[in-house]
């Protein structure tokens, strides 16, 4: 194995540029001619536009348009799309209101986009969008999800009781009967709470058009640049694909929030065209990705868990309300449904669960896939819920899942997924001892003498990644496929470059991909280059999301490269006056069978593209091959992740004591960045168990947590070093045996805080944000009764 | 953020003189907290005043004060050695306010000038009963303190220093806000040489108070138990999502024991 | 528009700014240093992060006139001769970045810290050090790891 290939913990070939101040984001992108574009948000959380007068605005320095929802319909510039129909349980679509990139008629939350500034400088276009004067009638709002379905508040016509969709997964009758004969039933209500992505590079935009060629380039902040070329071209009817390049560079973060394609970028490349193709840039202050950054999570759920005598789980109820916010985003229906539901048997074998989800509008920015999209709060649910019942049942928490534990593959769960492979009891098992789980009641009693409580939880978690098999998610409803595809060019010299639709933004595919390369050529890594994130250079391709770069965009990859081998091997036996199928490829150098010949990997690209050396009616000169992979399972990572906390009884304050994550990720190419990854995904969890809550105003309707101010970040100082372990059953449905790593942490952690929160509390629920004032709040009964 | 004309005068006269022309004033001196807020279009100066030509920083410590002049930071009275020799409370105050970008532009005569409700730097002068010295005279901390975000200061008066007794002890314990880190209850502890006992509250309420209740107790004994039972009421504590005012109460009590407790 | 001058990364540059022009927004458009980087608008991500006569400062919480006749380090003036900085080495042996936006912050506080409190610094130590730089995606260990390393290396 050489030092750069799989397995390796190969340091970031990215990160030179990243660390001298070189990376090169949208914003720092700037093209002659350019102005700025700023969006006029609405103040009210719903309201009627009574009217919009920009006419003193339209005369204000360096104004070179202002734009609004007339406008967009005048030159009927098609609104933003939901790509995932969900159908209820009664068979009728979802309702669907309509969306347009800049508001017609009606506002629906606080940040919807009212009119689009244009103006030679930033500050003349914030003054000029002072001046636009809109009158508006305030209507009835709601931002809580919980009573949507009969607030006085109706978001979309379409919707009366701003119900979206009633789906439900499972069978609901077993189900009930399981529960009819249970010996125990637990029950449980949560909250999941609502979480701002904050991606720390804000997102922007530069739209410019070229009236010579009559062609568009949009800069963007994409976590897929494809897809946002292919929805703005089809649906937006902007530009045919062939007319529209779509550049996302490097891009500061995602966690989900960059995947949608937004009314600012749509904004910008179409009012480009408008001003006589000078190019736009936009890119947001902090407090507007606040405002109109999809958000993630808000689910209000009441759940079940049905056992026999035996302590064996026998069923699962859940009813879910999801909110939606005014509009549906790209891709948030299938959020709350298909990445939720079906995630419901968690690690257990439930013989019979039945899921039922409401989505809902309400008067808040839109929600959608945010680090983990649904199955965080699957797992919320179910490891709540599992850790829940065995304290009733008085069963020791490991012991009580390993009991209920899924033990032999492939399973078939009731909810859809076929679980593939997996040993969720030697995760377990590693868990223990890496967190010493022994030696709590001792850790217990040592904080006890200082006055601290301390808890222990468990979250042995399971998430279905490497989005997705597209005929499957099609038979869901998914309006895209969810293939990757590759492009693998060898130079003559030897030299590779990757042209790959995944997209890096922080996750160091310039080099894992290149690891891929290096170890199946057998060619320096930095003879390898990654070429992503530009529609004009990268074939078709679907991004980076889901956790799918490693098991489908490189599966993709891996699949060209057996084309490059196989090509090669002609090529080389040619060259070497062999038969092909004599001829091995092995670190690099082709050899002939039984004799001394070899050829080096760079010879025979070269030998490729001189084409002397063999006859080109046979084989095409060159050596390029591309590939796309569309998986044929999920991917299915697990494991067990086990959390200490120690509360401050006398002021509330939760402390994370001790974290300890085991994981099956099947094999990993690059234990250092995959280590990265666990790690900023568990913070993103503790966040949002310890410190995170989006808090919107019920009377107002305004967003309270606007600014890094009210909205708590975890900082360096929230949380400790954490102990990771692993262990690896290779997935099957890969040739590398790849799962995904990037959502993990977010996914399993939270329930493993909230767990230790309440054991230590020895209380049935904390709701999260568990801030030092919930925690003192949640204290207060408990303390009037020891008194 | 609207333009403003920028003047960086060089003494305190050709500043108060600034001032006084200027239609909507403002002094700056690290801009920490003004430059945020005229960011975010809560404020729109017609003039800056950026008081840091008067090159007005420095520490002297003496037997019975340390006096900080305005323009010194936050960092310098930090890692001041004279300060942290009689004054360790005020050392440890410092180092609590923002982050160490902050700590380093930030100065202690705009922090009081500003009197953020949950600035840490009132907490210390009215809890050390600190003398304001101005343009124009000397203030006590109990004057200059008069409400949110005001002071007893004249539109053109600037502050030039703060005078600190030494106290025989002193401690002071922040619960900082969990999103921002300003304070959302400080509690500032001393007992001064003359045996009177001080309690300035920062953070909870509209604007830096006293506690007497708490000085009483402390006074006649001065331990974290001595305040066991005594409360504050919350009606005219500050309410917000990160804490009720109830909260905010209780707070003051666990704060106020701990920053005894750590007096020194 | 007044005219200012300042020694960047120890070369003398002029311009004409703005009185509410920030020192961050001079450094990017300005001078095309597009390394210092915006993350909020309240003064608390620290992306901004760069020494100002050789303190810390937050690059959008500073009026750009006002550091007029300053000298001002960013992330590009660290490497010298093609040889970078310890703390940035460290960055990159010990994995402390992911999508590298809050990066440049990060090292110029990191060394910041060095500089006021020295070369041995303990986990506890550099945690707190860092409460005025947010990081999305690394989850802090492996920049505490790079910190740490990077100092003793300074």
């Amino acid at each position: 194995m050489s030092e750069t290939g799989i397995g390796q913990r190969v340091k970031r070939k990215e990160d030179h540029r990243f660390i001298t101040g070189k990376g090169r984001y949208t914003d720092d992108i700037n093209l002659p001619g350019q102005t700025y574009g700023y969006f006029l948000r609405s103040p009210h959380a719903h309201a009627t536009i009574k009217s919009i007068d920009t006419s003193a605005a339209k005369k204000m320095p360096g104004v070179a348009g202002i734009f609004t929802g007339e406008d967009i319909a005048n030159d009927k510039l098609g609104g933003l799309i939901c790509g995932w129909m969900i159908h209820s349980k009664d068979g009728s679509p979802m309702k669907a209101g309509p969306h347009p990139v800049l508001a017609q008629g009606k506002v629906r939350y606080v940040g919807d986009h009212v009119a689009f500034v244009v103006a030679a400088t930033k500050e003349q276009a914030k003054a000029a969008a002072a001046a636009v004067d809109v009158s508006y009638a305030v209507l009835p709002h709601n931002v809580d999800a919980a009573m949507a379905m009969t607030a006085k508040a109706q978001v979309h016509d379409v919707a009366p009781d701003n119900r979206v969709f009633n789906w439900s997964l499972g069978d609901q009758a077993a189900t009930d009967a399981a529960f009819k004969a249970a010996a125990h039933v637990t029950k449980i209500d949560l909250v999941n709470n609502r979480l701002i992505p904050n991606a720390m590079e804000p997102r922007a935009a530069i739209g410019s058009y070229d009236s010579g060629s009559d062609h568009f380039t949009l800069y963007t902040t994409s976590q897929n640049p494809h897809v946002a070329r292919l929805v703005i071209s089809a649906f937006h009817g902007l530009a045919p694909e062939h007319k529209l390049r779509v550049i996302a560079p490097d891009v500061g973060g995602g966690f989900g929030s960059k995947i949608f394609i937004y009314a600012e970028e749509v904004a910008c490349v179409w009012a480009s065209k408008k001003i006589g193709g000078r190019p736009i840039k936009w890119t947001a202050e902090r407090s507007e990705s606040f405002l109109a950054d999809a958000h993630g999570r808000d689910h209000v759920t009441h759940a079940e868990l049905a056992t026999d005598a035996t302590g064996k789980i026998t069923g699962l109820r859940v009813n879910t309300k999801a909110a939606m916010g005014g509009y549906l985003s790209t891709f948030a229906s299938c959020v709350p449904t298909y990445l939720y539901g079906t995630l419901m048997s968690g690690q257990y074998a439930i013989p019979n669960i039945y899921v039922e989800v409401d989505a809902v509008y309400t008067n808040t920015a839109p929600v959608d896939a945010y680090r983990g999209a649904g199955r965080p709060e699957a797992t919320y649910v179910v490891e709540r819920i599992v850790e829940t019942a065995a304290r009733e049942l008085k069963m020791d928490p490991g012991e009580f899942r390993r009991k209920n534990f899924i033990k032999s593959f492939p399973h078939q769960t009731p909810v859809i997924m076929c679980y593939d492979a997996g040993d969720y009891a030697a995760a377990l098992d590693k868990a223990l001892q890496i967190a010493d789980y022994k030696g709590f009641p001792g850790r217990k009693a040592e904080s006890a003498k200082r006055g601290k409580l301390r808890g222990v939880g468990f979250s042995a978690y399971i998430e279905a990644c490497g989005i997705a098999p597209s005929a499957a998610v099609g038979s869901l409803g998914a309006g895209v496929g969810l293939w990757e595809s590759a492009e693998v060019r060898v130079n003559p010299v030897g030299t590779v470059e990757v042209l790959t639709g995944s997209h890096s933004h922080g996750q160091g595919h310039e080099t894992t991909f290149a690891q891929l390369v290096s170890d199946r050529l057998g060619i320096d890594i930095d003879n390898v280059a990654i070429v992503h994130g530009d529609t004009d250079k990268v074939q078709f391709g679907m991004g980076t999301y889901g956790s799918r770069s490693g098991a489908v965009g490189m599966t993709a990859i891996s699949k060209a490269l057996d084309k490059i081998e196989a090509k090669a091997k002609r090529v080389a036996a040619a060259v070497m006056e062999a038969s092909t199928n004599d001829v091995e490829f092995k670190n690099g150098t082709f050899t002939v069978k039984g004799t001394d010949k070899k050829m080096a990997f760079g010879e025979v690209a070269l030998a490729a593209y001189v084409a002397h050396k063999f006859n080109s009616a046979e084989i095409e000169p060159g050596l390029k091959e591309s590939a796309f992979h569309d998986p044929s399972n999920f991917v299915f990572p697990a494991g067990v992740h086990i959390c200490e906390v120690e509360i401050d009884a006398d002021t509330g304050v939760t402390e994370v004591a001790s974290y300890t994550a085991v994981d099956d990720f099947g094999n990993i190419i690059n234990p250092m960045i995959v280590e990265g990854q666990v790690h900023g995904g568990i913070v993103q969890g503790i966040g949002q168990a310890l410190t995170e809550g989006c808090v919107y105003d019920k009377e107002s309707g305004q967003l309270l947590t606007g600014s890094y101010m009210d909205y708590c970040m975890p900082r360096a100082d929230n949380v400790p070093s954490f102990k990771l372990g692993f262990i690896c059953t290779p997935c099957p449905s890969n040739p590398l045996g790849m799962k995904g790593c990037g959502e993990a942490g977010a996914i399993a952690s939270p329930a493993a805080v909230m767990n230790a929160v309440t054991d230590a509390l020895g209380v049935r629920d904390v709701p999260m944000p568990a801030t030092p004032q919930v925690v003192w709040q949640v204290m207060q009964p408990m303390k009037k009764a020891a008194e | 953020m609207e333009n403003f004309a920028y003047h960086r005068p060089a003494s305190v006269a050709d500043a108060v003189a600034a001032m006084k022309k200027a239609k909507d004033g403002k002094f700056m001196s690290g801009g920490m907290t003004l430059l945020p807020t005229v960011k975010q279009g809560l404020a729109a100066p017609s003039d800056v005043i950026d008081l840091t030509g008067l090159k007005n920083s420095g520490i002297s410590v003496s037997g019975s004060s340390v006096t900080v002049k305005a323009g010194t930071t936050h960092v310098d009275v930090a890692t001041d050695k004279g300060i942290r020799q009689v004054v360790p409370a005020l050392s440890a105050l410092a180092l609590s306010i923002g982050d160490p970008a902050v700590r380093n532009r930030g100065t202690i005569g705009g922090s009081i000038s500003n009197n953020d409700p949950a600035a840490d730097y009132p907490a210390a002068c009215l809890g050390l009963g600190a003398t304001i010295h101005t343009s124009d005279r000397k203030l006590a901390a109990g004057e200059f303190f008069t409400g949110m975000f005001t002071t007893a200061l004249k539109p053109a008066e600037v502050v030039t220093a703060v005078e600190f007794p030494v106290p025989a002890k002193a401690g002071y314990a922040k619960f900082p806000n969990p999103a921002s880190r300003y304070a959302m209850v400080g509690v500032f502890v001393a007992k001064l040489k003359d045996g009177s006992v001080r309690v300035a509250v920062t953070g909870a309420g509209p604007a830096v108070f006293r506690v007497p209740a708490m000085e009483a107790a402390l006074a006649r004994d001065f331990s974290a138990k001595a305040l066991a039972g005594v409360t504050v009421d919350a009606k005219t504590l500050n309410t917000d999502m990160h804490a009720s005012a109830t909260y905010r109460a209780h707070l003051i009590g666990v704060m106020a024991k701990r920053a005894v407790e750590v007096a020194k | 528009m007044p005219a200012i001058s300042m020694k960047v990364n120890g070369q003398v540059v002029t311009g004409e700014v703005e009185a509410r022009t920030l020192l961050v927004d001079f450094l990017r458009s300005n001078l095309g240093l597009t390394g210092t980087h915006v993350g909020c608008d309240t003064s608390q991500c620290g992306a901004c992060v760069v020494h100002v006569d050789g303190r810390a400062v937050k690059s959008c919480t500073a009026l750009a006139i006002a550091c007029d006749g300053a000298s001002v380090t960013t992330i590009e003036g660290l490497a010298r001769n093609g040889t970078l900085h310890p703390m940035q080495e460290a960055f990159r042996e010990h994995h402390g970045l992911q999508c590298g936006f809050c990066t440049p912050g990060m090292i110029m506080s990191a060394i910041d810290t060095v500089n006021r409190r020295g070369k041995t610094l303990d986990e506890a130590t550099i945690r707190h050090e860092l409460e005025g730089n947010i990081c999305r995606c690394t989850g802090y260990q492996n920049i505490v790891a790079a910190v740490q390393a990077g100092a003793a290396k300074m």
